[in-house]
């Protein structure tokens, strides 16, 4: 198990210290549409952070803008005190997103989806990329698939593919972005636990956004929720057992009330 | 206006996209693999539809010409007018209207799709960036397959003018006679200029095509609105920058 302040290279076994990120006032418009308004929040370095949050209120915005690929209206996003989007970011940490997709290269095999960042960046030779990948792939019990086409695998596979693809990189940061999302009850706890034991493992500074509460309290450190593009809650898992804000309560435990005029309208 | 702003806007990210991808001319050499197979995709996959109408291109040239030449008994010189009307204009001008209609299209859906399903960003995510692995080789390779598509172009539609004007009866000109006349009147440095406007409008093709595929936004529906745009972009700006590419080189 590496220092609490470090990360650990899975392949390396290097430690590096861990990254963390500052959210200060941010705020993004797209048109007349506020979607961010005046966030603020730290990610410590090393831990799992949960965004969580209705459909629309923002997370997977507020996670483009943290690898740079949203520029906000106003305030800022630092990445080891360094601007997101700054390409000496982008150079100084290996930052990696899953995303809600996978956003696998289709015409890529598995394989080469894994070998793309290694080979690009030049990292090892090719005899040397062959053991990263198939090592990342038996981290995530993919052995067999290195042949695979994205189109040939499951749902589930995908998202594993795409975490593996991401160790990769031996990245700093992981982003996942609605990872067990369209995934049956089975796979996303295969899913949490997986995350959970690669934060355990290497101690890689984690952000999850997700709607899935049960994801949340599983594995996280600390849990932010947006609710209309502003931070509703910010603490500790345990702090959400009674949270005071109704709307958080609403999101966190909804009700369904048969009598409420939509289902009525439904009716007819 | 706001037509002016999106034409600007098209223009200004077109440029920009141009020189983020030049900027990335040094990593060419070890991307071999990615031109081989973009040289392959733009030449070879459009070498026989080239070939199909150019050959019938230079067949009507030399029939409408005919038909023509035949009231002033100059049917001798239709070698020249098919040799350089297919040099200086309609090889290179067809070949890119090809290019844009098959190659650039083709270009467009699948960096629209890569856009639309995220595969772009979780290339920028890895600090790989789009202009380097997906626009550079393209334009490489049809800076070096256009000329050579243009001169098979060119080949293929002196050749079917020479077949028509042998073969029909108010024409009647044999071969040696055809080639003769197109020699003398068709000469290396017009060949050039033809070459020239191809690879001008190759790349100005695959650099508009790619723009528009990487700055697709929406779901699966835009892929289709970006390939027509594309489309119809690419074929104005091959018939304007004709103009102006023609003035230059006369």
């Amino acid at each position: 198990m590496p220092s609490a302040q470090h990360t650990r290279n899975p392949f390396t076994q290097v430690e590096t210290p861990a990254v963390g990120i500052s959210v200060e006032h941010l705020s993004k418009n797209f048109g007349s549409l506020k979607v961010l308004r005046d966030v603020t929040f730290d990610v410590h370095p090393g831990e799992i952070f949960v965004l969580m949050g209705p459909s629309g209120s923002g997370k997977s915005v507020l996670l483009k803008h943290i690898v740079g690929l949203e520029l906000p209206t106003s305030g800022r996003v630092l990445v080891d005190e360094h601007d997101a989007a700054s390409e000496e970011t982008r150079e100084h940490v290996r930052m990696a997103l899953v995303f809600q997709s996978g956003a696998l290269f289709n015409s890529l095999s598995v394989y080469d989806n894994l070998a793309l960042y290694p080979r690009e960046h030049r990292v090892a030779d090719e005899a040397g990329i062959r053991e990263k990948v198939m090592h990342a792939l038996k981290i995530l019990s993919l052995e067999g698939t290195a042949r695979k086409f994205p189109s040939d695998l499951s749902g589930g596979m995908k998202k594993r593919v795409a975490i593996a693809r991401a160790l990769v990189m031996e990245p700093q940061l992981m982003l996942y972005d609605e990872p067990t999302s369209e995934l049956d009850p089975v796979m996303s706890a295969t899913i949490s636990e997986i995350i959970a034991s690669l934060r355990e493992e290497y101690h890689v500074t984690t952000i999850v956004v997700s709607h899935d509460r049960d994801l949340a309290l599983s594995i996280a450190d600390r849990i932010g929720i947006l609710m209309d593009g502003r931070l509703a809650f910010l603490g500790l898992p345990s702090e959400l057992q009674a949270p005071t804000d109704p709307k958080v309560a609403d999101f966190l435990n909804p009700k369904i009330d048969l009598k409420h005029p939509r289902f009525k309208q439904l009716e007819t | 206006m706001r037509h002016l702003t999106n034409i600007l806007e098209g223009f200004g990210s077109t440029l920009q996209l141009l020189i983020r991808a030049v900027s990335y001319a040094g990593t060419l050499p070890r991307q071999r693999a990615r031109f081989i197979e973009q040289c392959y995709l733009i030449g070879y996959t459009t070498l026989p539809i080239v070939a199909i109408l150019s050959f019938f291109i230079g067949s009507v040239l030399a029939l409408q010409a005919g038909y023509s030449m035949e009231n002033f008994g100059t049917q001798q010189f239709i070698g020249s007018l098919v040799g350089l009307s297919m040099a200086r204009e309609l090889g290179p001008v067809m070949v890119a209207i090809l290019l844009a209609g098959r190659v650039g299209s083709a270009i467009t859906a699948e960096l629209a799709s890569m856009k639309v399903y995220q595969e772009v960003d979780a290339l920028v995510t890895m600090n790989i960036p789009p202009a380097r692995m997906l626009v550079l080789p393209r334009l490489a390779a049809a800076l070096v397959m256009m000329p050579v598509l243009a001169l098979i172009g060119d080949l293929v539609g002196w050749f079917g003018g020479a077949l028509v004007s042998k073969y029909t009866a108010i024409i009647a000109i044999e071969p040696e006679a055809y080639f003769s006349v197109l020699r003398r009147y068709t000469h290396f440095k017009d060949v050039m200029n033809g070459l020239a406007k191809a690879e001008i409008f190759g790349f100005v093709v695959v650099l508009v095509c790619c723009n528009i595929g990487l700055n697709t936004r929406g779901g699966p529906r835009e892929i289709g609105a970006s390939v027509t745009r594309a489309v119809v972009t690419s074929l104005i700006l091959i018939l304007v920058l004709d103009y102006f590419v023609t003035q230059l080189l006369t």
